[in-house]
């Protein structure tokens, strides 16, 4: 055994790592998938990750909080047959990479075998999306810029909002650089660039307390923070926070309700979006697995998910899976059309790949998951939709959602308003909706015409990744809301 | 190309899961030195995962992973202090972690700079937490499998088991600092949880479940992790909906903690500070609850598995009274929030430029000498309606916490007459405050669960949705 003095195995890494990923990894690459074509997997996976955050808080007058942090790591997922082995580690060294695909070998009875004869092909050449790219995490603001901004927007808080006791200002930067290869010769490499600011206030005047946010994300756009209007921002979030600060809470009920577009589109990403994945699919616990070609919700639906528009936070140039993403039309006209899927998905119940195959980091392995994902536009307006309950509830502002696994799903609702005659009257805070998706998208009854996106994060079994709602307004004939 | 690999030259071994503390102070004290930088700490991680899912009797996802992490903070020469964190223990990562902690120093807030906790070198409490030698992938994979088939096994109705894991970790963490400070733990643990749906013909799916907890997967009560889990299941199949009303609630031990684990920004003194807590510097002292109620976080207690014997700043952990008689008697600290209120730090920071404050393990149990509220409680064999409250979701987004309002679907079963029957669907909604003073008594023993420690809770006049 010969040992090399001069470098430890990770120095080693970083020093290959220093040019950033690329074709000067396809040797090492080839030989991992090589071998673990020998071992007798039917596919081996490797995704490489680099990454580059900045965080940074201000609270009323001073930022408190500069979070920089960065990292590396590799996965690496077996399939034999339907099963898969899924191995990650922060040791990018040739080193570290074998012990990981030893391991996830070793997970389904297999072992590296240097006499048998590989079935692998090699590497296809590389599709490189990162290579117009480079200069992407150069053109962002700088810390001294961000913090600047992030004031900017504290103060606007100040000059526009009343009895505020909490403003904050927040800003995330998130730079990722990710080579994928695979043992069917997949070999991709991307840069995605994700951003997001954020206001939030806490108003208080005796007993009433109302605590508001607005976040605005954006995937590939690198002026993004420069281009963002602090006093729109500020001024949304503090008409809020004055409305709700004195508004009574929701009496409870079943209730027609009218979702305003952009974020209300929480309640078709809860209600439904999660079920047409395949990963529920595999779990068994969709109620449209058999449903594909017959109508899961009213004719007035149609949905889609899709990675293309230009800057939505859910937009990928390919997947994690090294696919190219597509748009995905998943209902139409009431209409189960398609479901999402990735890999494994495809693999295990048939439904053909979609690029959706996403994960938060090199520690999951990849599923198929939402990127873009939200109900077209129809051809009303939201006056039309209003105008049309006696007695309801306006849903202007949702918070977060989750689904169980029988399909019952709910979500919050962040500023209310009751609907009364066909008029918007008074403001009304503490309401959940809850509902099941079968009973649900039958009540989706009326799409209005102004379609809008949404940037938010979504927990899942790969982890909380980047994504975008979207509705035009939509009024739901009838559901649950929880109140007091 | 191949790279050979001189032993004992990295900071973290990744095939083994240790970190070599005595590397990484070495090496941070020579990058700071020939930075210039006087005074640092950092908080190091190192872990191996191992766990297993299955699909009616297969393999469904096999699953390792080797992780370190470091976050190193720095103070500048105006005494301002920076951090970064990275996955890269390398030298090379190590010395860009430093630079950047240095670089983002400029930034300090000098409102509310850190300092070393005074607790960082003293004594630790002794923990009782065995190492395990791990199973291997291939053995967990036969356990769970074992365990998914005799919960199928359960009832007719039980089709799937569709969340289900099994998983092993060993650990290790270290907090170490310029002035000599060096805490190091390893810890094993391993945890089991099922999740199985169950759906009659005509009727809709229903699913719970359980989870356990332990130092190894020997350890690992299967039996009583199979057992929970079916009985809450099938409980929940024959279902009706409830009507929208107000209601006498019974909370299980799981649902109370999680409802206060929610607000513990009420005990949280970097949230008080903040200005986003309900709580404020005069609360100490203050009634917040019935008198019968008293609220310990005991992150020592030997039912919390996989303890942490120190704070992201090294204080040692410690049990805390936050309510006695129902009275607010102390905050959780960081080193900070306890100079700025003049007291202690308790041993609940994470480690960052500003530190983050979070509770350990909750144990809530009657006021001694106050029988714990109305005596013999059992309500349930009287003609009044009952809801019991066995599980709450959606505390992401139906819990303020800077208001104090609730409103969030829950799983539980409607008691009349000494007969429960699984409510259809529901919600849920207060206030926390209200609540608190709304308890009217404590049933049966304290449960030891994973979150903490709790009886069963009474709480009057809470509002109910239901589709009826």
């Amino acid at each position: 055994m010969i040992a090399t003095p001069s470098a430890s195995p990770s120095t080693a890494a970083n020093a290959s790592l220093a040019d950033g990923f690329g074709d000067h990894w396809r040797p090492r690459l080839e030989t991992l998938l090589a071998d673990g074509r020998a071992a007798g997997a039917d596919l081996v996976e490797v995704f490489l990750e680099r990454t580059d955050h900045l965080g940074v808080l201000a609270e009323q007058e001073r930022i408190t909080s500069v979070t920089p942090a960065f990292g590396m790591g590799a996965g690496i997922r077996v399939f034999l047959a339907h099963r898969d082995g899924f191995v990650s580690t922060n040791d990018l060294s040739e080193a570290g990479l074998q012990r990981a695909l030893e391991q996830a070998l070793g997970m389904l009875g297999l072992q590296r075998n240097s006499q048998a004869a590989s079935l692998f092909d090699g590497l296809t050449p590389l599709r490189d999306f990162a290579a117009t790219k480079a200069d992407w995490l150069q053109r962002c603001p700088m810390l001294q810029e961000a913090t600047v901004r992030l004031l900017d927007g504290t103060a606007a808080l100040q000059r526009r909002g009343r009895h505020l006791q909490a403003r904050r200002g927040s800003y995330a930067r998130d730079w990722q650089e990710v080579l994928v290869a695979a043992s069917d010769g997949t070999f991709g490499r991307d840069v995605r660039l994700h951003q997001s600011v954020g206001l939030n206030v806490l108003a208080a005047d005796g007993d009433n307390r109302a605590g508001v946010g607005r976040r605005y994300g954006t995937e590939g756009r690198p002026d993004d923070l420069r281009q963002w209007d602090a006093e729109a921002s500020a001024a949304e979030v503090c008409e809020s926070a004055g409305t709700m600060l004195y508004a009574d809470y929701v009496e409870a009920g079943q209730l027609p309700v009218v979702l305003a577009n952009r974020f209300g589109g929480v309640i078709f990403h809860e209600a439904c979006g999660h079920l047409l994945e395949t990963t529920q699919v595999e779990r068994g616990t969709t109620p449209f697995a058999e449903k594909v070609g017959e109508p899961i919700a009213h004719a007035a639906v149609t949905a889609i998910d899709e990675g293309l528009t230009g800057g939505a936070f859910g937009s990928l140039s390919m997947d994690d899976e090294g696919m190219e993403p597509q748009r995905t039309v998943l209902i139409e006209n009431g209409v189960l059309q398609r479901f999402i899927s990735d890999r494994a998905g495809e693999l295990r119940t048939g439904h053909a790949r979609t690029g959706s195959g996403r994960r938060q980091s090199h520690t999951f392995a990849a599923a198929s998951r939402m990127r873009n994902t939200y109900i077209a536009a129809g051809p009303h307006t939201p006056d039309d939709l209003i105008a049309s309950v006696d007695k309801g509830l306006y849903c202007k502002s949702m918070g977060g959602g989750s689904v169980g696994p029988t399909g019952q799903f709910n979500f919050a609702v962040e500023e209310g308003y009751l609907i009364e005659n066909g008029k918007l009257t008074k403001p009304v805070k503490g309401a959940t909706l809850i509902g099941e998706a079968k009973e649900v998208m039958p009540r989706i009854s009326m799409c209005a015409n102004d379609l809008e996106l949404a940037a938010g994060f979504c927990g899942s079994v790969s982890g909380s990744i980047f994504v975008t709602v979207g509705q035009p307004h939509i009024k739901v004939d009838s559901i649950t809301v929880g109140g007091r | 190309m191949t790279i050979s690999t001189p032993a004992g030259s990295s900071s973290a071994d990744s095939a083994t899961s240790s970190l070599n503390a005595e590397h990484l102070r070495q090496r941070l004290e020579q990058l700071a030195s020939s930075a210039g930088i006087r005074q640092w700490d950092l908080g190091a991680a190192c872990s191996t995962d191992t766990s297993v899912q299955v699909d009616r009797g297969e393999a469904k996802q096999l699953k390792g992973a080797q992780r370190s992490s470091i976050t190193v903070r720095v103070w500048n020469d105006d005494g301002l202090v920076g951090v970064t964190s990275t996955s890269d223990l390398s030298d090379s990562g190590l010395a860009r972690a430093l630079s950047g902690a240095r670089d983002a120093s400029a930034y300090g807030n000098p409102d509310d700079t850190p300092a070393f906790s005074p607790l960082a070198t003293a004594p630790l409490a002794h923990l009782d937490q065995p190492l395990h030698e791990p199973r291997g992938i291939l053995q967990l994979l036969d356990t769970l499998r074992d365990a998914e088939r005799q919960l199928l096994g359960r009832h007719n109705a039980i089709g799937t088991v569709p969340y289900n894991g099994l998983a092993e970790r060993s650990s290790e963490r270290i907090y170490l600092n310029s002035t000599g400070a060096c805490r190091q733990q390893r810890l094993t643990t391993a945890s089991l949880y099922l999740y199985a749906r169950a759906e009659e013909t005509g009727r809709k799916p229903r699913s719970a479940g359980a989870v356990r907890l332990g130092y190894g997967a020997s350890e690992l009560d299967i039996a009583g992790c199979i057992d929970e889990a079916a009985e809450r299941t099938i409980a929940h199949l024959d279902y009706a909906p409830i009507e929208t009303g107000r209601y006498t609630c019974v909370f299980s031990p799981e649902a109370f903690l999680d409802l206060i684990g929610a607000f513990s920004s009420l005990f949280n003194a970097r949230a008080v500070l903040d200005g986003v807590s309900l709580s404020n510097r005069e609360s100490i002292g203050q009634q917040l609850a019935v008198p019968f109620l008293s609220i310990h976080d005991n992150g020592l207690h030997p039912g919390n598995i996989g303890a942490a014997a120190f704070d992201g700043e090294g204080t040692p952990t410690s049990p805390l009274a936050l309510l006695e008689g129902g009275v607010l008697r102390s905050f959780l600290h960081s080193e900070a929030t306890a100079r700025a209120f003049g007291v202690a730090p308790t041993g609940h920071a994470g480690l960052g430029a500003k530190v983050s404050v979070g509770p350990d393990w909750f144990e809530i149990t009657a006021t001694p000498g106050s029988g714990g509220g109305q005596a013999g409680l059992d309500r349930f064999n009287a003609g009044e309606p009952i809801v019991w409250i066995d599980s709450l979701s959606a505390l992401h987004a139906g819990v303020k916490a800077s208001q104090g309002s609730f409103s969030l679907p829950f799983d539980g079963w409607l008691v009349r007459g000494g007969e429960a029957r699984s409510i259809e669907a529901a919600t849920v909604a207060g206030d926390i405050r209200s609540l608190l003073k709304a308890i009217v008594g404590f049933e049966g023993e304290a449960k030891v669960t994973p979150d903490g420690l709790c009886p069963l809770v009474w709480v009057e006049g809470l509002s109910i949705t239901g589709e009826a």
